[in-house]
């Protein structure tokens, strides 16, 4: 409280520049411990380590590029590569789609807005172990959606997509959009709130028609807040992990693999840190490669300004 | 007269008939949609009051003929998770004694933080906040390792303490970020007047900030209460498993190989776990919501 600056003190006072205000830069340390310790720290400290030979403990012993290697003739990591890829592609379109959709319905000045909102976002406060666990429930073949289609008389009626390796992914997406979508509609929603009422007078007045407005004038000027969201939504996508683990554990075999788990499992139960830390360091740059043109778009988007 | 007479007239837009088609599809398509998203939370209530035979006999979708709340009962004291079998409560108890000061110590941190950022800027700081924003887009599987080590070398690891160490880490950028953006919408006058008087960093922060700034404290909490209670990777990897947080438990309980599934205990132990965040997300309302935002949009 003392040393904090206190009114313009003499010139022959002045403190040195690093103690001034110290309580402020005592209350920075968390956060550069954190930002530079952690984050910074940690990231590197995890990429030098891909490229030893560490097992059970880490160890500074270089083999160059052999984990990379070894990593990508991996079955069990193209696997997860691959099902991230069609998840996350699949999740993405259907999540903007439906987000989009449903944000567009709540901005129609309806009543009972409020209401449908908490219905359509209460699944996001959920975890996705919570969520993992309800949808293996009704997607049970036994007793599910499946049973029932049966009893209705379809008898040949087949949906067990957790216990099918090919359809497994649909299972989780399922799941993935009952919790995700909810997210994507409130931010596109306060996009959406944000539009000049007078873009609506005006196209009324011209006579366009509500839809031809949304793609043709709405989403272009919803630009930024789409590209917003699909950099989380996406850096989300890439961690996927806990719906997998509580859906189907990777099952069955392998078809539901995913880069997360690879890692966790690489890490902590197979004990094999090099790989652990190749895959991760593939997971970096895949957020990277996300990220930079973003922030490349953010960057230059300020200048202009 | 007649001239009143037609400036009292109705005005206003004519009014919209309720049955239009438009309206029709409309509310038609939302309240499928709505029923649509309702329908797991349906399930999960009327699997885990019904009993077994019944599960077995019926559909999931039915409503139970015989209301049972023993799979409740069995789901919070009896289910078993390897040796142990008190239930989930033992989860329960974990999760809140790490709920309570993971929240307490990331919100103070956060917004002591956001606090330096917009009003005791120095040299540096805009760059560490950049950093600690980057932060939030790197995989938590980059940093689980470096981060095991850390805890070990402080002893750690394992322990409660150090879970609430990584949620106070991991919740930073996010907390961070929505201090500050809204601090720096307070009015500077306030901030230089007080200075002016002689008051210091704590006394500006107790006195001046706190009472104006009580909402966005309720919206980190909400963000962190949420997140911390649904955490499942952090729980796993950092804590023993005595200390094992009430998802990581549920997922032992629903996901064991051993056993007969008793899909009715499943159920209620799910609901349990999701009640927290449930009854934070309905009493919150647009608190909540406000925290996505502010961390979406403006992200």
């Amino acid at each position: 409280m003392s040393s904090a600056e206190h009114a313009p003190a003499g010139p022959d006072k002045r403190p040195i520049r690093l103690f001034r205000n110290l309580w402020s830069k005592i209350a920075a340390i968390p956060m550069i411990l954190v930002s530079v310790g952690i984050f910074v720290g940690g990231t590197i400290w995890t990429i030098v380590y891909s490229f030893t030979d560490s097992g059970l403990l880490p160890r500074l012993n270089w083999v160059g590029l052999e984990q990379y290697e070894r990593l990508w003739s991996t079955r069990r990591w193209l696997v997860s590569i691959e099902n991230l890829a069609v998840f996350g592609i699949a999740s993405l379109i259907l999540t903007f789609a439906l987000g989009f959709l449903l944000a567009a319905l709540l901005d129609r000045k309806i009543r009972f807005e409020d209401t449908f909102r908490t219905i359509l976002l209460y699944p996001f406060a959920l975890s996705f172990i919570v969520t993992g666990l309800v949808w293996q429930w009704i997607l049970n073949p036994e007793f599910g959606v499946q049973s029932i289609v049966r009893g209705l008389g379809f008898e040949s009626f087949t949906f067990d997509p957790l216990y099918d390796s090919s359809k497994v992914m649909i299972g989780l997406l399922i799941a993935g959009l009952w919790q995700g979508t909810g997210l994507i509609m409130v931010i596109l929603l306060a996009g959406l709130r944000g539009i000049d009422e007078d873009i609506w007078k005006a196209s009324r007045v011209d006579g366009i028609p509500a839809w031809k407005t949304y793609v043709v004038i709405i989403i272009p000027m919803l630009k930024p807040v789409f590209i917003t969201a699909l950099v989380l939504v996406t850096s989300g996508i890439v961690k996927l992990y806990d719906l997998v683990v509580a859906m189907t554990s990777g099952g069955p075999g392998i078809s539901s693999e995913v880069p997360a788990k690879f890692v966790y499992d690489t890490l902590f139960t197979r004990q094999n840190l090099g790989q652990g830390f190749a895959a991760s360091t593939m997971m970096l740059v895949t957020v990277a490669i996300i990220l930079i043109p973003w922030a490349l778009l953010q960057f230059r988007g300020k200048k202009n300004d | 007269m007649t001239d009143t007479a037609t400036l009292t007239g109705p005005t206003g837009p004519r009014p919209k008939k309720a049955l239009s088609p438009r309206n029709i599809m409309l509310y038609g398509t939302l309240i499928v949609v709505s029923l649509y998203y309702l329908l797991p939370l349906y399930v999960m209530i009327v699997t885990s009051l019904k009993g077994m035979p019944e599960i077995r006999l019926g559909n999931i979708f039915s409503p139970p003929v015989e209301v049972t709340f023993q799979p409740w009962v069995k789901a919070w004291a009896e289910a078993c998770t390897g040796i142990n079998c008190d239930g989930l409560s033992r989860g329960f108890w974990n999760s809140v004694r790490i709920l309570i000061p993971s929240v307490l110590v990331s919100v103070s941190i956060a917004s002591i933080t956001g606090y330096v950022l917009s009003m005791w800027r120095f040299k540096g700081s805009e760059i560490f906040f950049a950093i600690l924003l980057l932060g939030a887009f790197i995989p938590y599987q980059v940093l689980l390792y470096p981060v095991v080590i850390v805890l070990r070398e402080l002893g750690l690891y394992g322990s409660l303490t150090g879970l609430v160490v990584v949620h106070t880490i991991f919740g930073m950028p996010i907390n961070v970020l929505l201090f500050r953006n809204y601090f720096v919408t307070l009015p500077e006058e306030l901030f230089k007047a007080a200075r002016v008087d002689g008051a210091g960093f704590w006394r500006i922060f107790v006195f001046i900030i706190l009472p104006m700034s009580l909402p966005i404290f309720v919206v980190s909490m909400i963000i962190q209460v949420t997140g911390i209670w649904n955490d499942f990777l952090f729980g796993v990897v950092y804590t023993r498993p005595e200390n094992y947080p009430m998802t990581v438990q549920l997922n032992n309980i629903v996901n064991s190989v051993q056993g007969v599934q008793e899909y009715n205990v499943n159920m209620a132990a799910t609901l349990l776990t999701g009640l927290v965040p449930l009854t934070v997300y309905f009493f919150s309302g647009k608190l909540f919501v406000r925290g996505i935002a502010a961390g979406a949009v403006k992200g």
